[in-house]
Order: structure tokens, then sequence, then C-alpha cells
């Protein structure tokens, strides 16, 4: 029962939300926000360190087609639903000082789509799992496309239509699973898993190109990425979270939860062409980063080498790739909200996004150039931040996957301390100018934000214990199913 | 059979108003006439009752009738003002109720005469509405056109019953059926030639391409209301009636006419598509948008199997509401601005965020969009053709939909992206509450399709 109300709390909160006016909304908002979180912290409590699925619902829902709403939470939901809960707070949070045309509105979207993504990470049925996958498109289209910058009609129509054409022909594949399910034909992830491992490598390698092409774009994997850095850039900051903190990780969830196990013999079939393009895209994706002059841009491209490298070592499928990749998921949701909070901030403090006309910020406020530094530091993996435990994991998977493939996408780590040191250098450090010299000091609320986030890097990059401990049964559980 | 007795005297009722003026209690007395049509329909439920070899009132017949009632009861409360407004409104409420009847009859037929009859009463009720606005040249182009097209499709259609006639010695469905089994083989060319021009004729009538030439026109011509009509009542009944000769009197000799129906879904499914979106006009882009739809659900009619029925059913609910809500939106936005371009609609998130909420959800059903109840039917209909074997065919229609997406989006980006004028338009409480329920039945629907899909 939990976890359906993990699932229709939001949604009920968002309703709500829609009829309420004036000041108190942000107030309401993060207040259900919060009480989702301690929800889903009430059900780590009561979560069992081993592999099962609990917390289990399973209802028919379409019965005449073996279309049930099961939904459960084993060690790989738990955390991606911890994940969710902790940031949606957060990102709330991050618009206190912002004022929005319609906040009940928007407030009320983001929720929905807080309700979509947990819908995502605990179902268990593959329709059901296509339903909040298309779901969660919903909200963050109308957030983009309502509260955007400039173009972006345009631009949240391509990324409209680029994921939704993903999301079919991943839905060309589950159907195609679901005829060669046994008996009455089912939509459930076992019958699914059975059916999926039950063909031959040629057709599991099929199987693998339709999931597969969802994952890519929503991630996104090069050549899919197109519509990222527009989308990134044009949405609005929190619309910027949710895309890049959560609603990425539906593509790496879905990597693990759906792709491995349904086609393994396919990832053997073409898992060595998507690592290859993984790896391409994090070199790219650097590469492209270290040039660019808007620090909104530079953190969307920042997001698709990391994200490479997560589904590159998910793929390499190993108990290091797959645990490496789960932190990593965690890590960079939290890295990359702090990021994308920290160019806001400036952004609403000096006008400008343009990395070459800032400078000098520590002189003016040291307190936030400090907080700033934890965060790029856990995004360029550091030891002891939480982004070093995930990209050593993933290294050290893809390692075992293939030596050469490891040193190419380990330039990620090179190149990403390229970019990051050199923008912090050009924005925070050398001379005030007349821009940067009036930079106020952080409000209380955003204070408490980037605290909470720098907490949170220092923290599970010392102790990531805990969170390993939670995924890591449901991972070798998994791996122990498709290794025969 | 109740529902047909009592349409009928709907329909006479009416006629009589003008004679015995009760003029103003006509639209009460119609809206109350249809729920105990639908209530007492719903009674004959698993009856199966046949009526002197003509008609037979199977589940099937009943639960179209039901769904014709349901969108007709809908579209009752979006057009009060088309009978206030224009001149000799009890001829037209007689007229959409006779038309009402035809469209019974074309769900329930179980002899070739009656699919006739049905065809002819629903097709002569609406030349007349479709020219109902007498000093318009458009409505007047669009009746005529609609007249002579339709005749000519009647035409095929009287053909094919004859050469079947001819060959077989029957009108009636099962003995047709019965002759086909028992000549196998040895059945006469012009039986094949037949069953080919009745399968033209319907094409016509469900407005398929290549035989869809007449849609745009009539639908952009006639009054928008009537419109309506043609877009969802007309083709719920003319596509039940084509799956109730194909699905079991044609079946047997489905070899002759499945690869030509292949073609005609898959030319059907990209031309309305492509076409709408070349559209700027509103109204002709929803009639290009209701040639695509008619494609989709000719997957399901070369289906062919368990599933067809059900999924027929389910997809011209789901279009049909979702059609009535925005037929109902653009007939109050096109009038209140004077424009039926996509222009009109700059703006109406802003200035009436319920009727861009309505149309928001109508427009994602029709693209298909989940949770609503357009998603579920086309995924429906594509597992029913996927089983059956025409994969490629499922894949033609994602592609298809995919760029029904985009017309579908340009009316939810002129609403919610450009700024218009930003002047409110009064809405009346019964197109409000018209809205509110179609709302509501698409997400219900969406959500809960197995009470619809289970009943066939």
């Amino acid at each position: 029962m939990i976890t359906l109300l993990l699932i229709f709390f939001p949604l009920i909160a968002a309703l709500l939300l829609l009829s309420v006016k004036g000041e108190q909304v942000k107030n309401i908002a993060l207040g259900a926000a919060i009480v989702e979180f301690i929800i889903s912290i009430f059900a780590l409590t009561q979560f069992q360190h081993n592999a099962e699925v609990q917390f289990d619902f399973n209802t028919p829902w379409i019965n005449s087609l073996g279309i049930n709403f099961y939904v459960g939470i084993d060690g790989i939901s738990m955390l991606m639903v911890l994940l969710t809960t902790f940031l949606v707070p957060i990102i709330i949070l991050t618009s206190f000082k912002t004022e929005y045309k319609n906040p009940s509105l928007f407030y009320s979207l983001i929720l929905a789509m807080q309700m979509a993504l947990i819908g995502v990470f605990v179902s268990l049925d593959g329709f059901l799992f296509y339903v909040f996958w298309e779901l969660a498109l919903i909200p963050i289209y109308f957030i983009c496309l309502l509260w955007g910058g400039e173009n972006r009609a345009k631009i949240t129509f391509k990324f409209f239509v680029y994921t939704l054409s993903g999301s079919l022909v991943m839905l060309g594949g589950l159907i195609y699973l679901y005829q060669h399910t046994e008996g009455l034909h089912t939509f459930n992830i076992a019958a699914l898993y059975k059916a999926g491992q039950g063909l031959d490598a040629t057709h599991q390698g099929y199987v693998f190109i339709a999931m597969f092409m969802a994952f890519a774009i929503k991630m996104p994997i090069f050549p899919f990425h197109t519509w990222q850095p527009d989308t990134y850039t044009v949405a609005p900051t929190q619309g910027t979270m949710m895309l890049s903190g959560i609603m990425l990780k539906m593509g790496t969830y879905g990597l693990i939860r759906w792709l491995l196990p349904l086609a393994p013999l396919g990832v053997g079939e073409w898992g060595y062409i998507a690592i290859i393009l993984s790896a391409i895209g994090i070199v790219y994706a650097s590469c492209i980063a270290i040039v660019q002059k808007d620090f909104k841009r530079l953190i969307a491209y920042s997001s698709i080498a990391h994200v490479g490298l997560i589904s590159a070592g998910i793929l390499a499928m190993n108990i290091q790739g797959l645990q490496g990749g789960m932190i990593q998921m965690l890590s960079h949701g939290v890295n990359v909200v702090g990021l994308f909070f920290i160019v806001d901030l400036i952004q609403k403090r000096t006008g400008t996004r343009d990395i070459a006309s800032l400078g000098g910020i520590r002189n003016v406020n040291p307190q936030f150039a400090v907080l700033f530094l934890f965060v790029l530091l856990g995004s360029v993996a550091l030891p002891l931040t939480n982004g070093f435990i995930g990209e050593f994991l993933l290294l050290n998977g893809l390692y075992q996957y293939s030596v050469w493939i490891t040193a190419f996408a380990g330039l990620s780590v090179i190149l990403g301390a390229v970019y990051m040191l050199r923008s912090y250098q050009s924005i925070m450090l050398g001379e005030t100018n007349s821009i940067t010299s009036t930079f106020a000091p952080l409000a209380g609320s955003e204070k408490a934000v980037l605290l909470i986030l720098c907490a949170a890097i220092i923290a599970f990059g010392i102790y990531p214990k805990p969170l390993l401990d939670i995924s890591g049964p449901a991972i070798e559980k998994l791996l122990s199913s498709i290794a025969h | 059979m109740k529902a047909l007795v009592l349409l009928s005297s709907l329909g006479v009722i009416s006629l009589l108003a003008e004679i015995f003026s009760f003029k103003k209690l006509l639209y009460p007395l119609v809206l109350i006439g249809l729920i105990t049509t639908f209530v007492l329909n719903i009674f004959d439920w698993d009856t199966n009752e046949l009526y002197f070899n003509m008609m037979r009132y199977d589940n099937y017949a009943v639960a179209f009738t039901s769904v014709i009632l349901v969108i007709a009861f809908l579209w009752f409360l979006m057009s009060e003002s088309f009978f206030k407004e224009e001149t000799s409104q009890a001829d037209h409420f007689a007229l959409v109720l006779f038309a009402l009847v035809g469209a019974v009859i074309m769900v329930s037929y179980t002899n070739m005469t009656m699919l006739f009859l049905g065809i002819e009463i629903l097709s002569i009720s609406m030349y007349v509405l479709a020219g109902s606005k007498k000093d318009d040249v458009a409505s007047n182009e669009a009746a005529f056109k609609y007249l002579i097209m339709g005749s000519f499709a009647t035409g095929f259609l009287l053909f094919g019953v004859a050469l079947i006639y001819g060959s077989t010695g029957s009108f009636d469905l099962m003995e047709i059926r019965t002759f086909i089994s028992s000549h196998q083989g040895t059945v006469p060319a012009i039986f094949y030639a037949g069953v080919l021009l009745m399968l033209i004729g319907l094409a016509f009538k469900v407005s398929a391409a290549p035989f869809h030439f007449w849609a745009p026109d009539v639908y952009q011509g006639a009054p928008t209301v009537i419109t309506a009509i043609m877009a969802t009542i007309v083709k719920t009944a003319a596509f039940a009636a084509f799956l109730r000769l194909f699905s079991t009197t044609f079946a047997e000799v489905s070899s002759t006419w499945v690869n030509i129906l292949w073609v005609m879904a898959a030319l059907t499914l990209l031309v309305g598509n492509i076409t709408a979106v070349l559209q700027t006009n509103t109204k002709r882009m929803l009639a290009y948008s209701s040639v695509a739809h008619a494609g989709y659900m000719l997957l399901a009619l070369l289906a062919g199997n368990q599933y067809s029925n059900s999924a027929i059913l389910f997809y011209t609910a789901a279009y049909s509401i979702g059609s009535i809500g925005t037929f109902c939106i653009l007939n109050i936005v096109s009038t209140a601005k004077g424009n039926i371009n996509t222009d009109a609609f700059k703006g109406l998130g802003k200035s009436n965020p319920f009727l861009a909420f309505v149309m928001t959800v109508a427009l994602l059903s029709l693209a298909g969009i989940p949770p609503t109840a357009g998603f579920f039917a086309k995924y429906y209909i594509f597992t029913a053709a996927f089983q059956a074997g025409y994969a490629g065919l499922v894949l033609i229609a994602i592609i298809a939909s995919l760029v029904g997406v985009y017309y579908y989006f340009k009316i939810i980006i002129a609403m919610y992206f450009k700024e218009g004028k930003g002047e409110v338009i009064e809405v009346q409480t019964n197109h409000k509450l018209l809205l509110a329920l179609v709302a509501l039945l698409i997400l219900a629907l969406g959500l809960f399709p197995d009470y619809l899909i289970g009943l066939l």
C-alpha cells in the first residue's frame, strides 16, 4: 500500500494545489513534497535489505489483455524513489526566489510529474511502465512550453516528438514480447523476462534495439542527443532540474530494469555498439562543453558526458558497472541540480550566463564560492565526493569489459575537470567587473538548498555503503538471473 | 429494437411540433427521449432478438447503438443554438433523429436491403442537414457535393448487392455465408465483383483513401455542428456496418479483399495525416484527421480476429467523444473570433483556461497520448493488427500517428504559447457541461478501458 501512497499522494496534492491561489502555493507545494519524502523515508525504514520486491501491489487493470496494475519496490527502485522524493522538494525550494506566472499550475505540474516518475520506477508491468513513461512527458512539456525561454515552442516540440518516437518503438518491442509470453498473454514483468530470454540471439537483438532506442533518446546517448542542449537551455530552471536530475534517470533505470533482463543475448549482439556510442558521446560532449560560452549549455553537455558513462558501465553487465551506475545516477542527480541552481543564481544576480563576461564573484561573495566549489568537485569526481564513487565503479566495470574503451571513456574525467575548473576560474576568480560587483548575498532558501546538496555530496562521498547496500542484493539477483 | 421505435417516434413528434406549436418544449423533450432510449436500449442486452430476418439486436448492435446514443446526447448539448438560430427548427430535430434511426439500422442489419435502407435514411438526412444554412454558398456546395458523391457511392453499393444477390440468390447475411461455405471453389465470379463493389461503396462512406476526396470539402462547407455529426455518428455507424458485413459474411472470401484493404488502410493513414499537416483551416484539418482516423480503424477491420469488434467499438467511442469536444470548442472559438484558422486559438490558454484544458485533453486523445482514451484505442488496434500478422502496417500506422502529433500540437501550442488579444469568450452552461463530460469520459475510458472492451 505504501507504494500506492507514494504514487498517488503527489497526484492528489497536484490536483488540490490547482485550487490554491496566492502566496501560499509555494509553501503548500513544498510541504507536499516534504511529506512525500517522509513517506519514502518511512518506506526505507520498513525496507528489508534483500533482493525481493517489497510493498508490492497487484490488481487487474485491463483484464482482457492481461494488463495489471502491478507495482512494487526492490533495492533498485528504492534508490530511484529516494532520489525523486529527495530532489523534488529541493527543486521546489530552488524556486522560492522566482516569481512564475500562474504558480499553482506550475507547482501542480511538477508534482504531477513526480507522480509519473515514481510510477516509472515502481512499475512491474510492461504496459503500466509505458503509460507512466509517457505520462511523465506531458507535465514537463507544458512546463517548458509555458515558462520556457526564447524559441521554446519549436524546441519543446522537437523534444516531445523525439522522445515520443523513441517510446513508440519501445512500445513496439514490448508488444512483441507480450505476444511471446506463454499461455494467456500478459505484461507481467516476470513473464516478459521469460519471453525475452526465450528468444534466440537475433530476435533478442531486435528487442534490444527497440528498447535501447527509447532509453538512448531519453538519456540521451550520442547520436540521439540533439534535442537535449536546446531543451535544457530553454526550459525554466526547475524544468531543467526535473529533466536532468530525475527524468534522465528513467532511461538509465530502464536499461537496468527492462533492457538487460529482457534481452541479455541482445546485449551481446548490439551492446558493443551501444557502449562505443556511449563512449563517443562522452568525449564528444566533453569537447563541445569545453568551447561553450553559455554556462547552462555547458552543463547540459556535461550531462551528456556523464550519462554516457553511466550507460556504458551498465551495458558492461557486471556488478561493478551496475552498482556504479546506481550510485552515479544518484550523484549525478544531486550534482546536476546543484549546478543548474548555481547557473540560476548567477543569472538572476547578473542577468547573464555568459562565462566570459563574468568574473571575480568570489571577492564579492566568498560563501557562494565555497558552496559552488563543493558542487563542482562532486561533479568532477574528486575522491571523497559522491561523484568519485560512481565514476570509479563505472570505470572499473567497464575495464572488465574492454580496456581500450575504458581508456577512451576515462578521458571524461580529465576533460570534465578541464571545462568545469576553467569555467569556475572564469566565473568566480579573477577581477570583479561591473556586472559581478553587485552580486547579492544568498537568501535563506538558496543557502539551504546548497547546504543540503553539499552535505549529500560529501556524506555519500565518504560513506556510500548504505546506498550500495540497498541496491546490492537486487543487482546481484538480476545479474545471476541473466547469467546463464 | 426499442431504440429504433423510440427514435422514430421522437422524429415524428418533432415534425408535429411545428403544427401543434410546442417547439419550445422540443429540446428538453429530445434530450429526455435520448436518455430514455439509452436506458431501454441497455435492456436489449443479451436478448439477441431477431426481427423478421431483417435485423438482429445482438450485443454488437446494442453496444454500438449505445455509443451512438451517447454521442448523440453530447451532440445535442453542443448544438442548442443551431436549432435556435435557424428557421424550421422542428425539421432539423426530425432530420437529426431520422439520421440516428438510419445509424441504428446500420449497426443491426442482417439483410442487405436493411443495410441499404439504413445508409439511405442516414445519408439523405445528412444531405439536407449539410445544406441547412440556406444562404451560405459553402453550405450549399457541401450539400450538393455530398449528395452527388454519396449517391455515387450508394450506386456502387447497390450494384454490389445486386451482383451478390444474382450469384447467391439471397440478401440475407447468414444465407449468403452458408452459400459460400457450401459452394467452396464454385462461387461464381460475379460474386467477387459484388464484394469488391460493396467494399468501394463502404469505403466511400467511411471516407477511406482513395475515396476520401469528398470529405474535406463537405466537412469544411457544412455548418460546424453538422460536420460534428458526420465525423462522429456517421463514421461510427458506417464502420459498424462495414465490420458487420466483412467480419462475418465476407470473412470466408477474405483473400479477395484483404490486399486491397491493406493498400487502402496504408493510403488512408498516410494521405490523411500528411495532408492534415498542410491545412491552416482548423475545420479542414479536422476533416483530414477524420480521414486519418478511418485508416486506423481499417487496421482493426483488416485484422479480423477476436479483438476486431471491441477494437472498433472502443476506437469509435474514443474518437467520437474527442471529436465532439474539439468541434464544440472550434465552434465556440470560431464564432467568437470570426476566424476558423489556427490563429483563432491564440491566447486561449490565458483567456479561457477551461476551454483550453478540455481542448488539450481532446487533442491529446486524438493524437493518442496516454493516459487518454485515444491512446488505448490506438494501442488496442495496433495489438489486434499485430496479432493478425500485419506488423508492416502497424509500423506505418505508428509513423502516421507521429505525424498526427504535429498538427494536433499546432493548436495546443497556439493556445498556450502565442499571445492573443485575450478577450474572454462567454461559454454557455450546456457547453460547459458537455465539455466537462467530454474531458471526464476521455480520461475515464483511458484509465479504465476494460469496461468497454470487455463488452464484445
